[in-house]
């Protein structure tokens, strides 16, 4: 078996999924200038709102026909409780030194893991999550599990529809203009408190369809997964360019690939052999970010235009 | 007639700060009013208070009739004042069109923008041969006309400029103060915050001299042009 198309097509899956969470936190920061801890967390309340629908369901229908209502109950869950800080923990911080909404969205990252590990039943340990059965696909000489397939399909449709929706519709440029300049762009008539709603919302929502991808490719799910995939998601905004939604995807994408490329064959560099295979992928992860960040401080697609006063 | 700006007794603080402590003015509609002062007097603090980014300790605004102390700043511009700010606050990433559709930002009216865009074209051709630039690219003084065209787009009864003079070419100036006529002479009413009270006074029917937060001198704008006082301290004359 050829293994390279095989460790490119790992990383694309993996990175997709950590693209789309990313999105959430370049929105939120492009906007506002937070950097949201608890969005892993929000991630992780898409995967348990998609497996509450699935529980939900009479046995016997097929997945496939289940998989819309489990990406909606799990946007809904997601984006009501993204809406919901905003309103009620960073809102009221808005005009705090920067230092207090980052501490509440750490402390509120680990109060909505808390309360699914006590409230959500059987939440203690991993949850199983459904999993398309079936023979894995064959493509460009890389084997694709079915529900792999999930990402590759959702991360391009979700980016082209916010690719369109920040260039073509009014709360797009509004969003545009908002975080370019909140205040002028209140003086167009822009309701700024709405388009940082919108902002949380829609990376919530990116958030919910990265965590059923995330359920179909690993069978289960549970209250710890939002802090290493927050983590990888964070850095791959950081690593495309904080502020840019491109960025966000590319980051992840590179990421992804960077990790799945490492673990596959940094054991064959001769004297890295020791750093090789699945244990050691997190730190390849964060090397590559520390290197592109001594080398391009804005990031892969971050943009340096005068902004002149 | 009622003016189309009452402003009474208005005071803005900053925490514990009192930057505009108690000011009265009006604007009538067509005239070109102008708040004259150092830096530091609270003009643009009262600016900002009026389109609703501050607000007030105390005082009151009525604008077109309509109360406007409550009124939050996004919707401040659907009454139909529109303001350009101090240091002209383009957004820089956005093309000059871009920049001039979301001055239109609450109007529905599609053909209605496309002919006010061609009007600020007109106004400025400099940013028509630019329109798919990037703001950000601009010079100053090219900026600075961005900033009054888009204010423009909103079709505003009030036009407020805060500083629209500052750090340009005496060319620009000229240029910027012409338009600014121009406008008047289209009918816009026109509240303009000036350091530089020559040009100001010069162009104003009504003048209003302010020093830490009060207004200590006020007439027309050949009054003032005139007066012994505003010539030392504004002026350069001894």
């Amino acid at each position: 078996m050829n293994e390279l198309p095989q460790q490119l097509a790992n990383g694309l899956i993996l990175g997709a999924m950590y693209g789309l969470i990313a999105i959430g936190y370049t929105m939120v920061y492009g906007i506002i200038q937070l950097i949201n801890f608890a969005h892993g967390e929000i991630f992780m309340i898409g995967g348990f709102g998609a497996l509450t629908v699935y529980l939900w369901m009479p046995a016997g229908v097929s997945l496939l026909a289940i998989i819309p209502l489990m990406i909606i109950g799990g946007v809904i869950c997601s984006v009501a409780v993204s809406a919901a800080a905003e309103r009620f923990a960073y809102r009221p911080l808005r005009n705090a030194p920067r230092l207090a909404p980052l501490i509440t969205a750490i402390g509120l990252s680990l109060a909505l893991q808390q309360a699914i590990w006590k409230w959500y039943p059987d939440a203690k340990k991993d949850r199983s999550f459904p999993q398309f059965k079936g023979e894995a696909i064959d493509i460009f000489g890389a084997h694709i599990q079915r529900g792999d397939l999930f990402v590759l399909i959702t991360a391009p449709i979700c980016m082209i529809a916010l690719g369109l929706f920040v260039s073509k519709t009014r709360s797009g440029r509004g969003m545009q203009a908002t975080s370019q300049d909140p205040d002028t762009a209140k003086l167009m008539g822009i309701n700024t408190d709405r388009i940082i709603v919108m902002a949380f919302a829609i990376g919530a929502a990116f958030a919910a369809v990265a965590a059923v991808a995330y359920g179909l490719k690993n069978g289960q799910i549970g209250f710890k997964m939002g802090f290493i995939m927050g983590l990888k998601a964070f850095t791959a905004a950081v690593l495309g360019g904080i502020g840019n939604i491109y960025g966000a995807m590319l980051g992840g994408v590179v990421l992804g690939i960077a990790e799945s490329l490492a673990t596959g064959y940094m054991s064959n560099v001769p004297g890295m052999d020791l750093f090789g295979g699945g244990a050691w992928k997190d730190v390849w992860a964060f090397v590559l970010l520390i290197i592109v960040l001594l080398l391009r401080p804005q990031g892969l697609l971050g943009e340096r235009v005068a902004d002149r006063a | 007639m009622t003016a189309l700006l009452e402003v009474e007794d208005l005071r803005v603080a900053y925490g514990k700060i009192e930057a505009v402590k108690g000011i009265s003015f009006t604007v009538e509609a067509g005239q070109i009013v102008t708040l004259i002062g150092t830096n530091g007097a609270g003009k643009t603090t009262t600016l900002r208070t009026l389109s609703g980014l501050l607000k007030p300790a105390g005082g009151r605004v009525v604008f077109d009739g309509k109360p406007l102390t409550d009124v939050p700043a996004h919707k401040v511009v659907s009454l139909g004042l529109a303001h350009s700010p101090e240091g002209r606050h383009i957004f820089p990433r956005l093309t000059i069109t871009e920049n001039l559709q979301l001055g239109a930002y609450l109007r529905n009216d599609k053909a209605g923008i496309e002919k006010d865009i061609q009007r600020a074209y007109d106004l400025f051709p400099i940013l028509g041969e630019r329109r798919k630039q990037a703001a950000g690219t601009l010079s100053g003084g090219e900026q600075q006309m961005l900033a009054m065209g888009r204010a423009l787009m909103c079709q505003p009864k009030l036009l407020m400029l805060d500083e629209p003079s500052m750090g340009l070419s005496p060319i620009m100036m000229q240029k910027i103060m012409e338009t600014i006529v121009e406008l008047k002479a289209q009918g816009t009413t026109i509240l303009l915050v000036e350091q530089n009270a020559q040009a100001a006074l010069s162009l104003a029917d009504q003048g209003h001299v302010m020093e830490v937060g009060k207004i200590v001198l006020s007439g027309t704008g050949a009054d003032l042009l005139h007066d012994e006082s505003v010539r030392k301290a504004y002026l350069g004359e001894d």
